[in-house]
Order: structure tokens, then C-alpha cells, then sequence
């Protein structure tokens, strides 16, 4: 790139002082101008040259070529330079563009770990990620990359996981925990024992799906590249009728200024400008996106997310947190934390998720010594003896068949009923939450122009009511099966219009097949779990449903980029091709429009990596 | 067998598409992406023949733009 700068000054020198420099000579003026134009364009031409000889003859070199000799052909020789040398600059330009987004957007993506630092026989050594084993021990110092994926043996630190997530706030990660490949070490030093090799690792499942995006294209993209390949040779063509009809056919007109116009034609037709800015505003909104914490698969379906008409929610884990817990404890003649404790002790044996969240909520050590005789009731509860007490806590059906007195909760969710010795104690109302974004996402999503949006879930009628009504969702269907969502989900298909496409938004657990046959799926909170990253078509690092709205918003924002220099490309193109047909532009105009067209399509389509983050 | 490379010295985009179409007529070449501005290729091949088709298409490339270079990561 230097060695091109280095002779477009030397070039442009000699053409500023041919210019302005007034020889007595007129053959010294124009020896200058041809050796700048040599210095400059030797280059094209050798390319031109090289690409007639392969068969391919209608490309940019060859335009360039063509219409510069040929305005020597006429005498013009400042003209002749000049086209040559613009047309350089721009082409620096470009280059310069192309790479300094390629820097900055590979840049968001660089979370590529150089090496781990291993633990042998108490002393560190510096190895390549693939070549740590499962089981090894690495450190991990403040400052770095986390190379591998692995649970922590000694030290504390904060996790920089803004590179997977787009998450700001650092995770404090503690012994025990599970951390993942990508995040940096902030402060302290990390002792790992590594639970992946490198190629399963997190960072590498994400590497692999981000440097595979750009690889699917978009529409757009594909129409751009057809497009280029017809439009240059027809181009060629009517240069050609420019140059050789209008002098025979009509009296009195000067073959030279038909050749001049046909020149300035093919100056102004170069499609670069085009054919740069779409892949550009595509990867860059690809990037763009990375940058919030949201994987796109490929182009195609940046641009497919712009004309969203349905979203279909899978309900836990999606909208609400997945995780069941205690929300409401009503206790007669006790305390309420007595009745947690008891009911705690008489559920202390079981791993179900209700007693799960049951001793959570506790959140005591328990004697186990104190809890006798426990019996377990299918379908209604534990009888257990807690403290010399006879305790019962079980759903509904359990205190109707012991005949106890209970007074009936009509709240949503799992009811907890707790008798102590035959005798009503209280309940225990057990619920999944519903994620603080969740509200936030289902507006944006209405205020994005989503017609419909849909719940499917396996959950009973009333919970996924309840969640759809203080989400403000129009449908829900319930007590669905697998097979249940699919079939729904193509009974929804068909409502769309032909252009307009379908989301479904699950977690990526058990949701493959309904991901598979939307138009884009989505998978949630994806970050350690491979399988989600593999069924879906994008990924969402992190567990807020509000990224969707984001990142249609960002599809827009790319797609209309793109229209807009779809159309100021080719419309000003069509203009100055008209212009100069009518020899009303000169070959300068040309240029400028040329060149000028391209640096400002660029500079438009790096716009989208413009994107604040939520 | 799918794998990517990494792909330099593409002078346009026009020509990554070009040069895109070429190697999809290479023999055992399933399926050949360019990404320009990214610089790299997706090849999905036979793995049999890996380092004879990994050879032909070497030589495409350099037929269709002789500055361009075809390199593993």
C-alpha cells in the first residue's frame, strides 16, 4: 500500500507541473504527462493486459485502461492522467477502508487465547491451548485471556466476560466455579483445572461460528456480484455504439467528441463502488453485532431479521428464569419462617426441583437427625416426622385425602401445602420469575412493527396465562408436547406473509426441531452450551431477551444502509452516464463521480459499526 | 469435509466472486465461499483426495489472480 501512495505523489507531482508549468515546448509538457501517467498506471494496464489474455476481458483495469489511452488517442492528455491517477486514489482509498474495518471489526472478535500457562511439577511453563489436556492445571494471571475451559481450584478474581456476552459488569468467579474460555482475568490469580480441550472449548465453538458468518451470503450480496458481471460488458457495448454510430450516421459530427463522450462513460461506469460498500455494511454489521452479544450465522440471516413480522417464545428459560422459587409463604399461628424451616426438614431427602427451592429458600444447614419416618406419597407429597411432629406437605390432593381442613390458594404457580399434625399449617407458593427484561423486550419488539407475538410452552394453562398476560403477549398455547410445538408452529408459519419471517426464541434445550423449521432461530443464554450454538441460526451470549429487539434493530439499520447505497450508487451513476452520452460532463466530472461515489459508499457502510451498546 | 482458510491478495470483490465460482469447478470441490473483506475461504471437499483438490485449487487461484494466496490458519 505504501509503494502505491509513494507513486501517486510522484505521479500527481509531475502532473501538477505539467499542468501549470508553461514550457515553450509543448512535447516537453506532454513527455511529463505520460511519464506521471506511466508511473501511475503501468500497473492497471499490465493488469488489463493480463486479464484479456486469461479471457476476461470486461473489468475495472480494462475501463481504465481503454478510456485513458484513449483520451491520449484525442490529445487530452491532462484527462488521460488524470482519470489514471483518480482512479488510483480511490482504489488507495478503498484498500485503506477495507482494512482498517477489517482491523476494527476482527478486533471485536479477537478473543483467540496465544497460549496457557501449565503447571508441572509446581513450575509454569507457556504451551499452546491445544495442547493442554483435560485435567491439567493451569494459572491463570491477572490480565489474561482465559485460555481453556475449566473449574477453579484456587484464587478469586474478577471475569471480564464483555468479548462473549457484551455484558459490562465483571463476574466475581470464586472456588468451584466453572469459567469459560474467551473471558479476561482481571485481578486476581486463577488455578484451573481445565474440563475441556481447546477444540470444545467455548472460545473455539465461538470462533468457528463467527469466522464462518461472512461465509453465507446475503441476497443483496449476490444480486451485487450478478449484477457487476452483466453490467461492465454492456457498459463496454454502448461506449462503443457511442463512439462509432453517431459520426456515421449523422452529418457534420466530429468522430473525436463522440470518442471524448464515450470515454467519460466508461470512466463513470466502474461498479467498484457497488460492489465494495455491500459486503462492507453486511460484515460490519455482523460485527456490529458480536459487539452486543449476539452471534449472527451468516448474512442471510442479518438481512432475514429485517423483515420479522412473527416472534414465538419458548416460555422457560426464555421469559422466565427457569429456576423455581419461592415466592409467597402464608403460615397460620407461626412465623413464616418456621413453616419454611419444617417443611424444609420434611422435604430434606428429596432432589426435586420444589424441594430444591424449598431448602434454598431455608437456606440453613439441616440436622438430619431430627427427621424420621419419611414417606414418600406418589403424586402428593412427603409425610415426615420433624421434630417428634407428624408433618405432611404435599400438593392439594394430599391434605383432601387426609382430610384436613385447608383453606384453597387461587394463586398461579405450585402450591406447597404444610399440616402439622393433621392440622393446617399454611402453603407455600413456588414459581418461576419472569426475567426483569423480559417486559422491555416484548415492546421493542412491538415497536419494531413484530404483528404477532406468540408463547409455546409445555407448562400448565394457567402458568403460561398468567406469564403471557403480564407480558402483554396476544397468544399462548399450553400443556404443549414437542410434537405439539411444531405442528403449532407450522399452523403459525402459515399465517406470515410470503416475505415476512417467522422467530422462534428458545433456550436451545429440547427446542432443536421447532429451531430447525422457523425461518431464524434463536437460542438464549447460550454461553457454555454447545448444543444451543450449533441447532440455532443466531446466538444470544447472554439471558436478556430484550437483545432480539436489538438486534432486528440492527438488521434494519444494515439493510437500509445498503438500500441507500444501492441507490445513490447506481443513481448517480445512471445520471452521469446520461450526462456525458449527451456530452454535457466532462471526463474530469466523471472521475470525480467515480471516485467520489465509491469513498462515500464506503464511508456510509462503516456507519453500522456505529452502534451503542444497548 | 468442511475447513477454512485463509485467503489474501484479492484485489476486488468482484474478483473474490470470480475466483469464488472457479473453485467451485474444481473436482471434488462440494461447495467454495470467499469472503472478501474478511479474507477467507470455506471449502467443503472430498477428504480422500484432501491434498490434490487443496493442490488444483492452489493453481486456480493462482490463474485467476496471481498475487492471491491460499494459507492455513
Amino acid at each position: 500500500m505504501k509503494k502505491r501512495r509513494n507513486k501517486i505523489i510522484i505521479a500527481f507531482i509531475l502532473f501538477i507541473i505539467a499542468l501549470v508549468g508553461k514550457f515553450p515546448n509543448e512535447w516537453v509538457n506532454n513527455t511529463i504527462f505520460i511519464l506521471s501517467y506511466l508511473i501511475v498506471g503501468t500497473e492497471i494496464i499490465k493488469k488489463a493486459i493480463r486479464n484479456i489474455l486469461r479471457g476476461k476481458i470486461f473489468d475495472e483495469n480494462f475501463l481504465m485502461t481503454v478510456a485513458t489511452i484513449g483520451a491520449f488517442a484525442i490529445k487530452e492528455f491532462p484527462e488521460a492522467v488524470a482519470v489514471m491517477l483518480f482512479y488510483q486514489v480511490g482504489e488507495l482509498f478503498q484498500s485503506y477502508a477495507v482494512d482498517k474495518s477489517r482491523k476494527s471489526i476482527t478486533s471485536l472478535m479477537d478473543i483467540r487465547p496465544d497460549y496457557a500457562n501449565l503447571l508441572k511439577n509446581n513450575e509454569t511453563e507457556k504451551v499452546s491451548p491445544e495442547a493442554v489436556q483435560i485435567g491439567d492445571i493451569i494459572i491463570i494471571k491477572p490480565g489474561e485471556k482465559v485460555p481453556l475451559d475449566g473449574i477453579v481450584q484456587e484464587g478469586e478474581s474478577m471475569l471480564d466476560t464483555s468479548a462473549l456476552t457484551g455484558e459490562s459488569v465483571p463476574r466475581r468467579v470464586t472456588v468451584g466455579d466453572e469459567i469459560l474460555s474467551g473471558c479476561i482475568n482481571q485481578n486476581g490469580l486463577l488455578k484451573i483445572q481445565v474440563t475441556k480441550e481447546f477444540g470444545e472449548s467455548t472460545v473455539s465453538k465461538i470462533l468457528e461460528l463467527v469466522e464462518n458468518a461472512s461465509s453465507k451470503k446475503s441476497k443483496s450480496e449476490n444480486f451485487i456480484t450478478k449484477f457487476a458481471k452483466y453490467y461492465t460488458p454492456i457498459v463496454v457495448i454502448i461506449a462503443l455504439a457511442l463512439a462509432i454510430f453517431p459520426p456515421l450516421l449523422f452529418e457534420g459530427q466530429m468522430f473525436s467528441d463522440w470518442l471524448y463522450r464515450a470515454l467519460s462513460f466508461l470512466v463513470v461506469s466502474c461498479p467498484c463502488a457497488l460492489v465494495i460498500s455491500i459486503p462492507l455494511s453486511f460484515f460490519g454489521g455482523l460485527g456490529g453485532a458480536s459487539k452486543i452479544g449476539v452471534l449472527i450465522k451468516g448474512s442471510n440471516y442479518l438481512e432475514a431479521l429485517a423483515n420479522t413480522e412473527i416472534v414465538v417464545f419458548d416460555k422457560t428459560g426464555t421469559l422466565t428464569k427457569g429456576v423455581f422459587e419461592v415466592q409467597k409463604v402464608e403460615a397460620v399461628d407461626m412465623p413464616y419462617e418456621e413453616l419454611i424451616r419444617i417443611a424444609a426438614y420434611a422435604e430434606s431427602y428429596s432432589n426435586h426441583p420444589i424441594s430444591t427451592s424449598i431448602k434454598k429458600a431455608h437456606d440453613k444447614e439441616i440436622e438430619n437427625n431430627i427427621v424420621t419416618e419419611i414417606k414418600e406419597i406418589p403424586g402428593q407429597g412427603i409425610q415426615a416426622k420433624v421434630e417428634g411432629n407428624e408433618v405432611l406437605v404435599g400438593n392439594e390432593k394430599l391434605m383432601q385425602d387426609r382430610k384436613i381442613n385447608y383453606k384453597k390458594c387461587e394463586e398461579v404457580g405450585t402450591i406447597i401445602y404444610v399440616a402439622i399434625n393433621n392440622k393446617y399449617a399454611g402453603y407455600i407458593l413456588i414459581s418461576d420469575e419472569i426475567k426483569e427484561d423480559a417486559k422491555k423486550a416484548i415492546e421493542e419488539l412491538k415497536k419494531n412493527n413484530t404483528k404477532q407475538i406468540v408463547i409455546l410452552t409445555g407448562d400448565r394453562k394457567n402458568v403460561g396465562e398468567e406469564v403471557a398476560k403480564k407480558l402483554n403477549i396476544d397468544k399462548v398455547y399450553t400443556e404443549l408436547l414437542p410434537e405439539g410445538k411444531v405442528e403449532k408452529l407450522e399452523e403459525l408459519l402459515k399465517e406470515k406473509t410470503q416475505k415476512g419471517k417467522l422467530i422462534f426464541v428458545g433456550d436451545g434445550i429440547n427446542d432443536a426441531p421447532v429451531l430447525a423449521i422457523s425461518d431464524i432461530g434463536i437460542a438464549m443464554g447460550a454461553l457454555g452450551s454447545d448444543a444451543a450454538i450449533e441447532a440455532a441460526d443466531i446466538v444470544i451470549m447472554t439471558d436478556e431477551p430484550s437483545k432480539i429487539a436489538n438486534a432486528i434493530k440492527l438488521s434494519k439499520k444494515t439493510m437500509r444502509i445498503v438500500k441507500e447505497n444501492i441507490i445513490f450508487a447506481i443513481g448517480i451513476k445512471i445520471a452521469v452516464l446520461i450526462l456525458s452520452a449527451l456530452g454535457l460532463s466532462t471526463m474530469w466530472q466523471a472521475v470525480f463521480a467515480d471516485v467520489g461515489v465509491s469513498i462515500i459508499a464506503i464511508i456510509n457502510s462503516l456507519r453500522v459499526l456505529k452502534i451503542k451498546n444497548r | 469435509m468442511k475447513n477454512t482458510y485463509k485467503i489474501t491478495g484479492i484485489d476486488c470483490a468482484n474478483c473474490a466472486a470470480e475466483m469464488e465460482n472457479a473453485i467451485r469447478k474444481v473436482e471434488g470441490v462440494q461447495c467454495a465461499s470467499i469472503s472478501f473483506i474478511a479474507e477467507r475461504i470455506t471449502l467443503e471437499y472430498d477428504e480422500q483426495n484432501k491434498d490434490e483438490i487443496i493442490k488444483k485449487i492452489k493453481k486456480v487461484i493462482k490463474k485467476e489472480e496471481p498475487d492471491a494466496m491460499l494459507e492455513e490458519f
